[in-house]
Order: structure tokens, then sequence, then C-alpha cells
């Protein structure tokens, strides 16, 4: 079993403390909403969370069995779907994937990347480059991508952003599907996607 | 343990071809470099190719030329992926160490290519004879080498900050002075026709500078990489 859990978990920028003390216990399976104010640094919990930031002070574990990861491990257990991480414009979504599976140690064949694509309702579209997609394939190629590689946790930043209706399906279908057995973290302006989480944790004032 | 090895070696050339794909089709550093070369060679033989040069001008302004190429292209391998926020993905999948070795190699191919086309270019319109190929061509891939080397743990500390084309001359210039004091010295040498064994102490200095620079590398970059 996976547990993942932050102690005392702090972070500043400069002069400017982004929060202070955070702690936190999740074991799998479950799915965690951060909620809170613009600025209160929902994004840079997640992102410290999966390894992308160092906090000021505290640390992240994760847990097998109630065994610690050595912190190095750890960021091959996340994937992340946010606004501010980009895929490579000038490769096609095929080359995307088939590149961050290949360093993720899954080598997937090319009908496995397309199935992946169909998931996210990209069939047809995997051979063009992406700067050719409008903002809300390219969210959708961010699912495919990070589902690619089976993560044990699944980090999501504002997750329904640039998706119509037909993509919040497909969101929540995938969130439902990776919460069975898996961790899955969000974070999000919109309540209503609180509904997505089987808990809440409330940053800022 | 070979299996942790071919795995590594096969994490090193993914990020190596996607970079050879993302180069050829955005001709990011490329166009850059191969431009900036040729322009400075053109601008040297029409100014400096009338007045007989001695080798050691000769000599320097390769290596000039080599130079200033490579820090107005070679950079980009980690400027881009942070100006175009794709870096967040790429620290999530891979051993920083081995996608420093992917950027490293991609840099050193990008540099070959600029010496294939340009150094033939120098050699004729500024008249060089090279009288020693075996000496000029093992300083050339070595002080490559340094070059790409250092160059790529540079980008790799500048591409964190706002002020990356000042911060690039600023840092390069104390650490690769060695390394090209040693390749004019070099090249001098070889192009005079001296035998190999009088240019040993710059081959020797410049291998000592690629294993320094790289061992240095490989252990700074993570901390960089994920700050």
């Amino acid at each position: 079993m996976l547990s993942l859990q932050l102690d005392n978990v702090s972070k500043w920028f400069g002069e400017r403390q982004v929060f202070e003390n955070i702690n936190l216990k999740l074991e799998n399976p479950t799915s965690l909403a951060i909620i809170g104010p613009n600025g209160c640094g929902k994004t840079t919990l997640l992102k410290i969370i999966c390894g992308l930031i160092r906090p000021s002070r505290g640390k992240v574990r994760i847990k097998i069995d109630g065994q610690e990861v050595k912190p190095e491990v750890q960021r091959a257990f996340f994937s992340i779907v946010a606004p501010d991480v980009e895929l490579y414009e000038e490769l096609t979504a095929l080359e995307n994937l088939e590149f961050f599976t290949g360093l993720r140690n899954y080598n997937s064949s090319r009908t496995e990347l397309n199935q992946k694509l169909e998931q996210v309702g990209l069939k047809d579209r995997g051979n063009e480059p992406l700067g050719s997609y409008s903002s809300g394939m390219k969210q959708r190629l961010k699912y495919a991508v990070a589902l690619s590689v089976s993560p044990r946790v699944l980090i999501l930043d504002e997750p329904s952003s640039n998706l119509d209706e037909e993509g919040i399906f497909l969101m929540e279908k995938i969130i439902e599907e990776q919460k069975k057995d898996r961790l899955v973290i969000l974070a999000t302006n919109d309540l209503k996607e609180t509904q997505y989480a089987r808990q809440i944790f409330k940053l800022g004032n | 343990m070979p299996d942790k090895f071919s795995s590594w070696v096969t994490k090193i050339l993914a990020v190596f071809k996607k970079e050879i794909k993302s180069e050829f089709r955005t001709r990011y550093a490329l166009n850059s470099i191969l431009m900036f070369s040729v322009v400075t060679l053109t601008v040297l033989s029409f100014t400096v190719g009338q007045f007989s040069l001695t080798n050691s001008v000769k000599s320097a302004l390769l290596w000039v030329i080599l130079f200033f190429s490579a820090m107005s292209g070679l950079a980009q391998v980690f400027i881009k992926e942070e100006e175009r926020k794709t870096v967040s993905y790429l620290k999530l999948s891979a051993s920083p160490n081995l996608i420093f070795l992917g950027k490293f190699f991609f840099n050193l191919i990008l540099l070959l290519i600029l010496e294939i086309i340009t150094v033939p270019l120098f050699l004729i319109l500024l008249e060089v004879r090279v009288q020693n190929w075996d000496l000029f061509l093992a300083v050339l891939f070595l002080g490559s080498l340094g070059l790409a080397s250092a160059t790529t743990i540079i980008a790799a500390i500048v591409s964190k900050t706002d002020l990356k084309g000042t911060l690039l001359t600023i840092l390069s210039f104390p650490i690769l002075l060695p390394l090209l004091f040693i390749s004019i010295q070099g090249t001098k040498v070889a192009v005079m026709g001296a035998p190999f064994y009088s240019g040993l102490a710059e081959i020797k200095f410049l291998f000592s500078y690629i294993v320094v620079m790289l061992t240095a590398s490989l252990l700074l970059f993570e901390t960089v990489w994920m700050e």
C-alpha cells in the first residue's frame, strides 16, 4: 500500500511566505482536493508534492507497505496535468507519448499509444504536431501522457481547464478510474470540482 | 547492472533523439550558430584576409568564431525548455544526469556540424595551411568536447535566471578561458607542422579539462536542475 505524507512543509519565495507547516497523510486509494483563494500556493503545494519544487522546510515522504521510498526515486510515482506544464509543440502527439513513456521505461507499441489517444478522444490526430492543436486538445493530450505511465499518484491542477463538455466527461471518467486503486490530488478554484475528491484540504485563510 | 546500463543508454538516446528531432523542425539553435559563424567568417575574410596574419592570430580567430557561435546557440538546450514550460514533464520523467548527458551529446553534435561547415571555409578564406592534420583534428575534437560540456552546464544554470544572455557570457568567460587558451595553442602548433608529441601537453590538458568539467557537471546538475 502506498502512503503519501507531508511533514511540516513550508515554502517561502524570498521574503514572502506562501504557506507554513502543512501536515497531510494520504493512503491510497483516495483523492484529495486542495482549494483556496488565488495566490495561496495551491500549485506550489502540488509541485512540492510531486518533487518539482523543493520545500523551504519540511519533507514529503512516500512509503510503500511502510517502507520509505528514497527521495530521488519518488518523482517516478507521479504524473501531472497542469496549465503551466507543457508538452513539445514541434512534436506530434504520438512522438510526445513515445518520448515520455520511453523515459519512464514504459516502452509501448504504436497500437498501445494510439489506444491512449483514443481514450482521450484524439484517435485520428496522433500524427499532427501539437502546434496545430487547440488548447482543449492539448489538455486532453496531457491526460494521455499522464496516464500512459500508469502513475501511482495523479496530480491535477485546474483539471478541467480548456476542456469542452465531452472533455470534462472524459476527465471525470479518468479521475473515477484512477481513484479506485490509486491516489488523485487536485487543486482547483472551482468548487464544483471538489466533487471528484473524497477529502478536501483548504489552503490559506 | 548491464540492464540498468542499457536502460540509461536508452534514455540518454531518447533525450538526444528528441533534441535532434526538435532542432531539425524548429532550427532553434542551428540557424543561429551557422549564421553567426558564416557572417563572422565573411567579415573576417574581407577585413583581415588581405593581411598576412601569423599562425597565432589565425588560430585565435578560429576559436573566437567557434566560441561565440557556441554561445549564440548551444545554451538553447535548457533555455527553450524553461521558456516553453516543458521542463516539468522532463523532470518527472528521467534522472537529471541522463537528461544532462542527452543534451550534452546533442550540443556536441551541433558543434561538430558547425565545425564541418566552418573549419574548411575558415581554412580556405584565411589561407591557412595545416601541416599536422592529426594534431589539428585531435585539438579540434577535444576542444569541442570541452566547449560542449562547459556550455551545457552553464546553459542549465543560466536558464533559471532572468538575465540569461548576459549571465551566459559572464559565467562562460572564466570557465572557458583556459580551454580556449590551450586550444588556440594546440591549433597553432598543428598549423605550424610540429610533430604530434609537441602538442601532447595541450592534448593532456584538454583531456583533463573534459574529465573535470563532465564530472563536476554531473555532480552539480541535479541541484541546478531541481532548483
